[in-house]
Order: C-alpha cells, then structure tokens, then sequence
C-alpha cells in the first residue's frame, strides 16, 4: 500500500491483519488522515502520526492544537469522522470500546490527577491491577502472590511504598500523579499515554517524574502531553508538534525548536 | 464462649451490630413472653411489634446505604422494592385467609368477590404456596431492579436525573396498585390478615418470632452488604461513586456493577418489606408513596452513610423520634423531619455516628 493512498480504502483494508501490518511497519500506534470536528470546528485535521514501539514521544502544541482530542480519539472516549487508527498487530481501534482498548493495552493518564480519593493508595492499585474486570470475579476476588508483588514493585517503583495504606486523597499532588502513573503500570499496559504529568509540580517532583518516565520507556511505549517546555528537554526523544488539527513539525528537541514555524505558532514571535 | 477467635476476628462496628441485634432478640422473647404482664419489666406485644417494624425499616436503610453511600447511586424510589416484597407476602397471606373472610368464598379474596370478580386473575395463582410467594418476594423486586438499572445505567443516566426517575417509577407503581383493575385490592390494599404457615399472627408468641425472624434477617443482611462492600467489587463499587470515568478507563464496565449493587438492594429492600406487612397487618399502595422513598434517605442521611451500621442507626433514630412526635405534637412531625435533616446535613455532613468514628486518613 502507498503511503497516499486514501483514508477510506485503507480503513477497508483494516480488518484484514496482514494489510494492516504492512502499515504499522512495526509502529505500536498508527493514525492516518483522522479527522474530528466539533459543530464544525476541526479539532483534528486529516492528522497522521505513528509512534514506534519502545520510544518515549513528546507531543507539544499550543492551546486547542487537538492535544487531547488526539488521546481522546486513542482511547476510543472520541470518534473520529474519518480515518484510520491501528493498534500493536493491526488491532483496528475504532471498532473497540473504551474499556476493550484500555484491557489491550493502552493506558491513560489524565491531566487533572483523578485517583480514587476514598481508596487506600495499595487499593487504588489494585483496582487498576490487570485482572478479570466482570462483577462476579470481582466478588470472590482475592490477590495472587504474584499479584501483590507486581502491586509492591509498583509502589517501589513510583515511591510511594511507606505511603500505601494512605488513603489517596490525602497524599500530596505530586505523589497523586505518580500514584496515576503506578495505576497504569497495574495494567501491564503496551502504550501509556500521559497528559501533562508536571502540571503543578515542584522542581524536585518534576526531575523524579522525568527519571520515572525515562525509565519506563523501552519495555512500555510512552507518549507524553506538556506544555513545559524545560520537562520537555529533560525528557528529549522525539518530539512531535501539533498545529490546528496536523503534525507541524517532528524531530528532535533543538530540530523543532529552530524551525521557524513552531517558533511562529507556539513561541507567538 | 464457643469459638472466641470468631468473636476476636469481627471488627468493632460488627460487634456492636450482631450484639445489639441478639440482645433485642433475646430480651423481647424473655420481657414478653416470660415476664408477667403485671410486672415492670412486661414489654407490651405493642412495643415487640413496633420493634420489629424498625427492624424491617433498618433493613431497608441498609438497603439504601448500599446504593446511595457506597455506590452513589441516590435512588429517591426505594420504597418501591420494599411495597413489592410486602405486597408478594401480602398476597400470599390473603390466600391463608381461605374461607375465613366476610364473603366466605373460599375461592377469592374479599375484595374480588366485592367487585364481582368471578375467578382468580391468572398472576395470582401459586401465592398459596409458601415457597412460591416467598421466590416472589426477591423475583419481582429483583427483575424490576435489573430491568429499570439495565436501562438507566446502560444510558449513563446519573445523579439528579437518575434520582427523578426512580421518583417517577414509585409514583407509577402508586397509581397502578390505586386501581381496583390492577386486581391488588386498589385503595385498601390486602389486609385482614389471618395466619402464617398455621399459626395466628394475632399471639404474642408468634409476634416474637416474627421480630426475631426480622432480626435475624437484618444480622443477615448486614453481614451480606458487609462481605460485598469490603469484597473488590465493594472497591470498584467506591471507585465508581467518586470518579465513574475513570473506573471506565480502567476497564469496568460501570452499567454492569451499578446493576447488580442495584438488585441486591432491591432484594433486601422486597424481604425487608415482606417482613414488614404480617406485623403491621396491611399493606396497601400509601407504602408506593413518593414521600415514602425520600424519608428513607433521610434516615441514611442522619444515620451517616457509606457506613452501614450509620444507615440502620439513622433508621432506627428517627423513627424512634417519629413515633414520639407524632403521639407528643402530631402537626410539628414534619418540621422536625426536615429540621433533622437540615441540621444533620449542615452540622454532620457524616451523620450521627461519624461523631463518634474518626476519619481514615
């Protein structure tokens, strides 16, 4: 299949697992020409994007470049009105859930930190924990070894293990947006998409997070939202950056910060 | 003590809860029935009964927390599921009266005979049996439950419009049981009660069993809603109250817990209520009334919810307080309804017994 070829014909092709594959060329996410308005606003326009496997992606824009819109049409909580989203193997994303594309393996931090406030911090990562989510396993659940070493490591991990019979609402922000973070390792996930993890951290908090993310790339594939532009550096893989609806610019950090329309639309000069 | 390790292994709430509960039991058995009456220490078979009335209304709080303060879910329509338990044992009850009633027909019940109905309607058939009535006593109320629930929730209907609609559905359920066609005694309801599996309902003695049987269904109850809300499914069930998205996210499919919290409610709600009408003698479409529904979440309000033990303690402080009031200063009952509301919600935002609990932190 030519990269030119329309959004239709390959959306047709999407179900057949060979096809598809050929597309992803061993891309974790691939989104062709995906489109998504709002009373004709278009928040998204005929974007295309593929993240590899593995790598740790920036995603930056300004305010309304279709940032959210783009995780939102990821984790299926958007449908787009054209296009194209596959998924690991050729999995075709628009023909899943909500819940179906977060038990494949693609696990969302929120911008705001949304923890279950009156859940203890050790059970707020086991409700994330991957498991059978139906109503009855849920009954008679109860942990495996391996379980709650998994949920261990992931407190050890995050560094909130002196912290976890707290409950959640009562730790600090930072450590909200780590347990978030540890809520998604839970899932086991492929992909972890992150929106904005640094927003309202302190300086000590944002090198931590920087350290945690870096270090989870390579067995996770992580994509990043920030506006911090500094956290951003700290981070410094690939960096892509959105503009009304399309990819403006991708490359490295220096790369896209010298080409001079990011400069125009994002630095305003 | 048999087995103190069980005792030592229930936390503090369970033990003040399963306590009282035996204690309430064994002492109206012993201060009614073996007491005399000319003695001071006689409890009357008025006060057993009304004893058991709060037992079933306790049920029902509980019922209630179960939804409202665990799962978020504030239904204003329970009484509803406790109506349709009552009506079930009602009808069965009705059928015990044979040809005991005014008409003598040993076919129907009075109030057919009275409009002229020649035969039994088909959906009363098999409330003879026992077994049968008492399946009714969860299937009705439960299928109603998983029937309205499956649609609301899987519409993401919630919070205040939620609330309304469970309104509304009580408030239908009220008009249909006021017509004399819907053939369940219209206005009058079925009352004139008679017996219970042979035994009358007017002596004293079977007036403690049946306190004792409320009783232990409430121990029941609790300890059913005890095991499901420290089970996972009570954590996501928590989960979902404070973030519903984001339980979603996590893969839960939402609609299927609300659902099913929201039966097990209805179905305590229905053998609470199945309690309730042999001891107060009659049941009728009043039990169906809006006002009804929204005085129970009063009583979880007060009571403190989210807790359990708080829903049954609420339950049981305002209806101790309604029955004084409305024999002390019967026009002021309502204002002091609303007023222990309003001042509960200003003053306990945790209800009464989170004065006495300190919060987790």
């Amino acid at each position: 299949m030519t990269p030119a070829a329309p959004a239709i014909e390959s959306r047709a092709t999407a179900s057949d697992q060979n096809a598809s594959h050929d597309v992803l060329k061993g891309a974790i996410i691939y989104l062709e020409g995906i489109t998504v308005s709002f009373d004709g606003f278009r928040a998204l326009d005929e974007l295309d994007l593929r993240i590899e496997r593995g790598e740790l992606r920036c995603i930056i824009g300004p305010n309304g470049a279709g940032k959210s819109t783009m995780m939102d049409v990821i984790t299926g909580k958007t449908r787009p009105d054209s296009g194209l989203a596959l998924f690991d193997r050729g999995t075709d994303l628009f023909s899943m859930s909500e819940p179906e594309i977060a038990m494949a393996g693609i696990g969302r931090k929120f911008q705001k930190p949304s923890v279950f406030e009156n859940l203890s911090v050790a059970e707020n990562l086991e409700l994330a924990m991957r498991a059978n989510r139906g109503v009855w396993s849920n009954l008679f659940a109860k942990m495996s070894k391996e379980q709650s070493d998994h949920r261990d490591s992931v407190l050890e991990t995050i560094g909130l293990t002196a912290a976890r019979a707290m409950r959640a609402g009562a730790i600090s922000h930072g450590q909200k947006q780590w347990l978030e973070i540890g809520m998604l390792l839970m899932q086991e996930p492929k992909v972890l998409l992150v929106d904005e993890p640094v927003a309202g951290m302190t300086h000590q908090e944002t090198e931590r997070t920087a350290e945690l993310l870096t270090s989870l790339a390579g067995d996770h594939t992580v994509v990043v939202v920030e506006h911090d532009m500094e956290f951003v550096r700290s981070l410094a893989r690939r960096v892509t950056v959105l503009h009304e609806g399309r990819v403006l610019a991708e490359g490295n950090m220096d790369f896209v910060q010298n080409d001079p329309r990011v400069v125009e639309v994002y630095l305003g000069v | 003590m048999p087995r103190p390790s069980f005792i030592s292994r229930l936390e503090r709430p369970d033990r003040v809860v399963y306590g009282a509960l035996i204690v309430i039991a064994g002492m109206a058995a012993l201060l009614n029935l073996v007491v005399p009456e000319g003695s001071a220490f006689h409890m009357s078979t008025f006060t057993v009964t009304l004893l058991g009335k709060y037992a079933c209304f306790a049920m029902l709080a509980l019922s209630v927390d179960l939804v409202w303060g665990y799962c978020g879910i504030l239904t204003l329509g329970h009484g509803a599921f406790f109506a349709l338990g009552g009506y079930a044992m009602g009808m069965h009850l009705m059928r015990q009266i044979g040809e005991r009633g005014v008409y003598g027909n040993p076919e129907l019940p009075d109030f057919m005979v009275f409009l002229d109905w020649q035969e039994l309607p088909w959906y009363w058939w098999g409330f003879s049996s026992f077994p049968f009535a008492m399946a009714m006593v969860l299937v009705v109320p439960g299928l109603l439950a998983f029937v309205f629930g499956w649609f609301a929730f899987r519409s993401r209907v919630n919070g205040v419009y939620l609330s309304i609609i469970t309104q509304a559905m009580t408030y239908a359920l009220l008009l249909a049981f006021f017509r004399n066609e819907m053939g369940f005694g219209g206005n009058n309801g079925l009352t004139d009660f008679k017996d219970l599996l042979g035994f009358s309902l007017q002596t004293d003695g079977m007036r403690v069993v049946l306190l004792v049987t409320s009783l232990l269904a409430l121990g029941g109850a609790y300890a059913i809603c005890r095991a499901v809300t420290r089970s996972r499914f009570g954590r996501v069930v928590v989960a979902i109250r404070d973030a519903e998205n984001r339980s979603r996210f996590l893969g839960y499919r939402v609609e299927h817990f609300k659902v099913w919290a929201f039966v097990l409610s209805a179905l305590i709600a229905g053998v609470a209520g199945a309690l309730y009408v042999p001891q107060v003698g009659i049941i009728n479409p009043g039990e169906f009334a809006p006002l009804n529904s929204i005085e129970l979440v009063v009583w979880v309000a007060i009571g403190g919810r989210g807790t359990l033990y708080g829903a049954m303690a609420g339950a049981l402080l305002v209806n101790f307080s309604k029955t004084y009031f409305t024999g002390a200063l019967p026009d002021a009952w309502l204002f002091v309804l609303g007023g222990l509301f309003i001042l509960g919600t200003l003053f306990l935002p945790r209800g009464v017994v989170g004065v006495f609990t300190k919060e987790k932190e």
